[in-house]
């Protein structure tokens, strides 16, 4: 197949190219220039469009195997090209766990045959996420892992950590830690706070994520190993992060869209749309993501996609699951909070959502350019639309964003140089 | 005669306006509490269902008597010989109450926020008697009333509440009402039983008892659940006592007039000393007979306020 992309703007990190055409054969991109004149067998006019290297989520759930209800492979991939992700990294936390080469092969098998995107299974850190004995990250890599991480059970021991990182950096796999002091967090199913307070919820307080911060970032210095921490809300937590990379520290971290766009405050009326953990922080703290955003504290931005059945959500707040789905608004929150806000650039925003995740996972994406990857988006930054959760291909509907208003619609997602998505209108 | 709303969740979501309402017609229904004759046809005809997730003895009479002494079917569910305990959802469970003819459920529940859910999946009335550490609209409503007869009034009353604010719904609801109402309350606990942002709820955090109970015309004290001190929030008994119990030195002293109320059940000797409890300026009695009159007010304006 071949295709010809007419009068599009560029953007990659390094910055915006206008009206130039794209063409791409079979799955590569193999010109870009002005007014190409090239026999294809499709020619998209995309005049008044946005092209971006199609994003890369570093941290989303698919639920496959074991929890299908939610999602699968094949609807999670739907979603993700829906919302212009065009290569997913999905947590271990299956049942059975990825923690060995069976699942992880089991993951890819399926993808390879159903997903409209690139899926990149990540395997445990530990055997069962338990946080006792090391999974056996070699074999797994074999089998094509791209990172470790025991996701939402926090490997509490540092001994274990220590020697995880040691480890995984062997075979070249990144360790994503979820920092989150379970003896801390205690029982808490919201943000510690005065809303806490007022819902007579029990608190997790934000000190229970930056303790871990600082311990994974001190193992870090300790063995000059790179740490990427997932999911950063806090305030202390961007601060010890910026803190240690001035120190020449290798971390990393993410933060999502619902850590600078939403509060805590979106928890009243038991609204268990707004439960997830770490839980949504302060305003105080939203105010500290986003100058984490600008100055590259926080390098970049995830989904943490997380589908629960209707359900399972609508029950008491504790009883609750935690996690809201993000493929399908994760370009339009960031879009809309941050580059319309004039926090980042359009290139910058390139750089959280596709180059920078596709870095720290060492995949070969997120640029535009000849002999790369056909993986584009082609997006509408200038029409503002209404989020409705009914309208997501995911079979998740849980998210605080319906009838949300925002800019960055994605119109097309092309893989591999195949056209997988295209807007309604 | 009716409330603004369907359920009564907290007193959070109440106008001072229906406050009120319940108070005054209270007063009508404490006549036949204290009575010789304790029924009236208010409630004829119509079914009050209590479902209690965690145990209770008086709340739970307290709502049954109240519906049965005007007249309604008064039904008791509680965990353990329901459904419950074989997986029902509260939704589900809920929904069947109703499609029995419930019009009202009263809900006490481990966890805050479930009256709200209840109340969001059906149309019969839900009356919370106490979720979690949220609320209890109906202890603080007892509570409000106790006061108002005793003082006349409830704007300008100075209301001191002593204990584990932490945990406690009556904080919570009493807070809520008797600010809305226009009385001043200030609160005193050990520091590890202190909600955080609990005074922007419009309540003041004191450093010392003595500045708590100063120029107060009510004192309440709450439960410790003896516990906590495993969790470490606080070390002993003995020096609960000694730094946030009631004594006569710490209260009477001060001002005769003072009331002391208490939600129970009390831990004689810890919260409060034996002779305050059982002492002239206790009005913990007082509060369980409110109770019952509170809760008629409740439920009768909950169906309309008319009689049969």
């Amino acid at each position: 197949m071949s295709i010809l992309i007419k009068n599009v703007n560029i953007v990659n990190s390094t910055g915006v190219e206008s009206s130039v055409d794209i063409y791409i054969e079979n799955s590569i991109i193999k010109d870009i220039k002005k007014n190409l004149d090239i026999e294809v067998q499709k020619i998209i006019d995309a005049r008044g469009l946005y092209v971006l290297p199609g994003l890369v989520d570093a941290h989303c759930h698919l639920r496959d195997p074991g929890y299908e209800y939610k999602e699968d492979i094949s609807t999670g991939s739907r979603s993700a090209a829906k919302g212009g992700f065009t290569s997913i990294a999905c947590m271990p936390n299956t049942d059975p766990v990825a923690d060995n080469p069976a699942v992880v092969t089991y993951i890819i098998e399926k993808a390879k045959k159903e997903a409209l995107v690139n899926v990149y299974p990540i395997g445990a850190i530990t055997k069962g996420q338990k946080g006792e004995e090391l999974a056996e990250m070699g074999s797994m890599k074999e089998a094509g892992i791209v990172a470790v991480s025991d996701d939402g059970r926090p490997v509490m021991k540092s001994s274990v950590m220590k020697k995880a990182l040691i480890y995984a950096s062997q075979f070249n796999l990144p360790v994503i830690s979820h920092c989150e002091d379970l003896d801390l967090a205690e029982e808490g199913s919201m943000n510690e706070g005065f809303m806490s307070t007022k819902l007579g919820l029990r608190g997790i307080p934000a000190a229970a994520e930056s303790v871990m911060v600082a311990r994974d970032v001190l193992l870090s210095e300790y063995t000059g190993i790179p740490v990427h921490i997932a999911h950063v809300s806090t305030k202390s937590s961007v601060e010890i992060i910026r803190n240690a990379k001035k120190n020449g520290v290798k971390v990393t971290c993410e933060t999502c869209p619902h850590y600078f766009t939403l509060t805590e405050e979106a928890c009243e009326g038991y609204d268990t749309n707004a439960k997830m953990n770490p839980p949504l922080r302060t305003q105080e703290d939203v105010e500290a993501i986003i100058e984490g955003l600008k100055d590259g504290t926080i390098d970049i931005i995830a989904t943490d996609h997380a589908p629960h059945h209707f359900d399972e959500k609508n029950v008491e707040f504790d009883n609750a699951p935690n996690g809201i789905v993000g493929f399908e608004t994760a370009l339009s929150l960031s879009y809309t909070a941050l580059v319309e806000t004039k926090v980042i650039t359009l290139p910058q925003l390139v750089e959280k959502l596709s180059t920078g995740p596709a870095r720290i996972l060492n995949l070969k994406k997120g640029v535009i350019d000849v002999n790369e990857d056909a993986d584009l988006i082609l997006v509408d930054f200038d029409t503002e639309y209404t989020i409705d959760v009914s309208e997501f291909a995911s079979r998740g509907k849980n998210s605080p964003f319906d009838g949300f208003k925002v800019k960055g619609k994605n119109m097309m997602t092309i893989v591999g140089g195949k056209i997988v998505y295209v807007a309604d209108d | 005669m009716k409330l603004a709303v369907k359920d009564v969740l907290g007193l959070e979501y109440m106008t001072p306006q229906d406050i009120e309402l319940i108070l005054n017609t209270a007063k009508d229904m404490k006549k036949i509490v204290t009575g010789r004759m304790k029924r009236v046809n208010y409630l004829q005809g119509r079914t009050v269902i209590t479902l209690f997730y965690e145990n209770s003895t008086r709340t739970r009479v307290s709502f049954e008597l109240a519906a049965k002494y005007m007249g309604a079917h008064a039904v008791n569910v509680s965990v353990g010989v329901s459904s419950v305990a074989k997986g029902e959802t509260l939704i589900d469970t809920g929904r069947t109450l109703e499609a029995m003819g419930a019009d009202i459920i009263v809900i006490r529940h481990s966890q805050a926020g479930a009256p709200n859910l209840l109340a969001k999946n059906i149309k019969a009335s839900v009356v919370n008697a106490g979720d979690g550490m949220h609320e209890h609209p109906t202890q603080a409503l007892l509570d409000m009333y106790t006061m108002r007869e005793y003082f006349g009034t409830l704007k300008g009353l100075k209301v001191a509440i002593i204990g584990d604010i932490y945990h406690s719904r009556v904080a919570r609801s009493n807070i809520f009402g008797l600010t809305k109402m226009g009385a001043s309350v200030k609160l005193y606990a050990p520091s590890t039983l202190v909600p955080p942002g609990i005074e922007k709820l419009g309540a003041k955090l004191c450093s010392s008892i003595e500045e708590a109970v100063d120029g107060c015309d009510v004192v309440m004290s709450l439960r410790i659940q003896m516990e906590r001190q495993k969790k470490a929030l606080f070390p002993s008994a003995n020096e609960y006592t000694r730094f946030f119990g009631l004594n006569p030195e710490r209260i009477v002293n001060l001002n005769d007039n003072i009331i002391l109320m208490h939600p129970g059940p009390v831990n004689r000797g810890i919260e409060m000393t034996s002779n305050l409890i059982d002492g002239k300026n206790s009005m913990i009695n007082q509060q369980v007979t409110n109770g019952v009159a509170v809760r008629m007010a409740l439920l009768y304006l909950l169906t309309g306020g008319q009689s049969q």
